[in-house]
């Protein structure tokens, strides 16, 4: 699966860039004393008084085709600014940014809808914003309202529509324009649990159709989890370009933001003449990683140290779900019990297939003796990885279940 | 950069922009589409009453016009009014085209211009509906002006480009001076004074002689493009001759003129938009 993935993006890579940001620049004006009367003007001598804000400086980075990137950063840092030079809402002061493709955003509260306008009508307008004559909105009008299940609402004026609502049908029309590269700005946190799933699988889709989509979010899991990639912004900078979870490690590390839930959050009890010093992921290839697709392989690898030799030594672990769920926990007591380790050395649980569904996971590990009596090392939280989504792209719980469908009849 | 490219892709959008006008803008309102019939027909009685029948104003017979007595005044008056709200709503809808959609301007990409192409268009359609049901009762008084039809669309396509052009400039400046759109009362109103709509030009009599600079003051009077184009509407609908060519090439220029300079101004402004509003 991951091979998979990779060759996606490699054949991406040659496509060449969805986007390209080259040292963008923005400056907005704050006024002092914001007084749009041409009195006001005239009497500051025909010159507003305000001073220049850069909410963007020398911003660059590429976006491959085909994937999903994301972008975090604290509030007015800059991302939604960023979305809306990308798509041209807005025009950047310095630099220039190429897109390939036909754009589709989708930007915080809103779609540009007109209040009094019903939802078929906003449908068409919006279509015909974003490019599509009459006729292919026609085509695809009932899979818009289906996907965004207003059916009922649809001759409704909008400005009667829930925000949730409201998001739906934006999100619906943007989505289903076929956009080579979304936009998408903060907004799917309205939707509500089922509407959000769809929206994954939706996602999905356009990934594996080998389109870019770029998110702005401040759910940091759902960055973990969505993205491939991911850009941190600070004060209008960009700071760091690169796998989301390590990205957001040092965001969080950085912002002080979610630090209870991070790494190192964990606690740490045991007599320490074993010690795990460091839990790794590795995916296929041995490669240590935070993040692996369902269902693809991956091995855990605890590093050990002891203090004089240790007779008999059982290593555990246990794997939560962020939320405390427990998910799995299992021990090497059963298949394998060294007679001795001594120094540094360690230990390797290899899967063929993770288990786990989509979501990001703590571990848990301990050192034990073969009686119990004595626990050398127990940590929690030694490792927060995340699970992309992979093979079943649908899985909902802890696990995913493996087994075969067959039909008869 | 708009290019011609996003022009022709959004023809499209200006169809459902102008659409949207058109709905909207008797949307719960009882007599709906009628109004936009009424409120000439409102402005008309009221002139004619003003002028007919207090003042005792008679059009003097020119032309070759068979309209006289008591119908001459309103039908007159009509054939330089419906022209002149053209103008006038048109300018009010243009200053709003921008503010008004504020929503749209600031959340999604499109060329602007075309907000302002939507408020002419559906304008236009009005006219267009007031002009046919004005041409009907000329017709049915007597005034056959049906072979003038190709030169009055002309015409009247022209002035959309003026309206457009008048639009774009004033919507741009309002985004940024919002009492743009009061200026703008107050001068259309001078504006309407200014213009023969209310009487014919040759009222204007011994005045328009005297001179100001060595230039007669009906000179300057006629500086006034609206003028230019309700001369022709007057002139081929009620008096039944063909224009002056001059009215002609100068109402051509100055519409011209004006959509490249709106357009420039625009263009002009445009980068800011999306954040001023
Ligand atoms: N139209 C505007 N005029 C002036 N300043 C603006 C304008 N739009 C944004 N800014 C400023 O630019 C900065 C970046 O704003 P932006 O909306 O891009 O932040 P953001 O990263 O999306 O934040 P959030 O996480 O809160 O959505 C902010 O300081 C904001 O005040
Ligand atoms: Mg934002």
């Amino acid at each position: 699966m991951t091979a998979l993935v990779s060759t996606a993006r490699s054949k991406g890579r040659d496509r060449g860039a969805a986007v390209r940001v080259e040292g963008v620049s923005k400056r907005f004006r704050l006024y002092q004393e914001r007084n749009q009367t041409l009195k006001a003007a005239m009497m500051r001598g025909g010159r507003a008084t305000y001073e220049d804000f850069w909410a963007l400086r020398d911003v660059s980075f590429e976006i491959p085709t085909g994937g999903v990137f994301g972008l975090i950063g604290q509030n007015g840092s800059g991302k939604s600014t960023l979305l809306k030079c990308m798509a041209k809402i807005l025009t950047p002061d310095e630099g220039r940014i190429t897109v390939n493709g036909k754009i589709s955003a989708l930007l915080e509260l809103g779609a540009g809808f007109h209040q009094e306008l019903s939802g078929r009508e906003n449908v068409y307008l919006n279509g015909s914003i974003l490019g599509l004559s009459r006729k292919e909105i026609d085509r695809k009008f009932d899979e818009i309202v289906d996907f965004a299940g207003l059916d009922q609402f649809i001759d409704t004026p909008v400005k009667n529509y829930s925000s949730g609502m409201y998001v739906r049908l934006g999100f619906s029309v943007a989505i289903n324009v076929d956009p080579d590269v979304l936009l998408v700005d903060e907004v799917l946190a309205v939707g509500d649990e089922a509407f959000q799933r769809k929206c994954d699988e939706k996602f999905a889709d356009l990934r594996d159709a080998g389109k870019t989509i770029i998110v702005v979010s401040h759910s940091l899991s759902t960055v973990r989890t969505m993205c491939d990639e991911a850009a941190w912004l600070e004060h209008g900078v960009v700071k760091e370009i690169g796998v989301p979870g390590l990205l957001i490690e040092k965001y969080v590390e950085n912002t002080h933001v979610e630090r209870v839930a991070a790494e190192g959050g964990g606690s740490r009890w045991g007599t320490g003449q074993a010690r795990v010093e460091k839990v790794e992921l590795l995916d296929e290839h041995g490669d240590p990683v935070l993040r692996v697709r369902a269902g693809a392989p991956a091995t855990l690898r605890f590093h050990y140290e002891t203090q004089g030799p240790i007779v008999k030594p059982v290593f555990g672990f246990g794997i939560h779900r962020i939320d405390g769920t427990h998910a799995t926990g299992v021990n090497s007591r059963e298949t394998i019990v060294p007679d001795r380790i001594e120094g540094t050395g360690h230990v390797d649980f290899a899967m063929a297939a993770l288990p786990l569904v989509q979501g990001s996971y703590d571990v848990t590990v301990a050192i034990v003796d073969d009686s119990n009596l004595h626990t050398f090392d127990y940590r929690t939280k030694a490792l927060r990885f995340d699970v992309g989504s992979g093979r079943p792209r649908e899985a909902e719980g802890v696990f995913a279940i493996d087994g075969r469908w067959s039909f008869e009849s | 950069m708009t290019t011609l490219a996003e022009y022709r892709a959004s023809r499209e959008l200006l169809g459902n922009l102008t659409q949207r006008e058109l709905r909207g803008k008797y949307k719960r309102s009882a007599l709906g589409w009628a109004w936009s019939l009424i409120n000439p027909l409102a402005l008309a009685v009221m002139f004619t009453f003003v002028f007919g029948v207090v003042f005792q104003a008679r059009l003097a017979p020119v032309g070759n016009t068979e309209l006289e007595g008591i119908t001459a005044y309103p039908l007159f008056l009509l054939c330089g009014l419906l022209p002149w709200a053209f103008l006038a709503n048109g300018v009010n809808g243009g200053i709003g085209a921008l503010v008004a959609n504020s929503n749209l301007v600031k959340k999604v990409y499109f060329p602007r211009e075309i907000l302002l192409g939507a408020n002419t268009l559906a304008l236009l359609v009005s006219l267009l509906i007031e002009m046919s049901v004005l041409g009907v009762a000329l017709l049915l008084f007597g005034n056959v002006w049906l072979q003038f039809l190709p030169l009055i669309l002309v015409v009247v396509a022209l002035q959309s480009v003026f309206v457009t052009g008048i639009g774009l400039l004033l919507s741009a400046l309002n985004v940024y001076f919002r009492d743009v759109q009061h200026f703008v009362g107050i001068g259309l109103q001078l504006w309407f004074y200014a213009t023969p709509v209310i009487y014919p030009i040759t009222l204007l009599g011994n005045i328009a002689d005297r001179e100001f600079l060595g230039i007669s003051l009906l000179s300057y009077y006629k500086l006034n493009p609206m003028t230019a184009f309700v001369e022709m509407y007057h002139q081929m609908l009620f008096f039944l001759q063909w224009p002056d060519w001059e009215l002609f090439l100068y109402a051509t220029f100055c519409s011209f003129a004006m959509l490249a300079f709106g357009l420039y101004v625009f263009k002009k402004l445009e980068p800011r938009f999306a954040e001023e509003l």
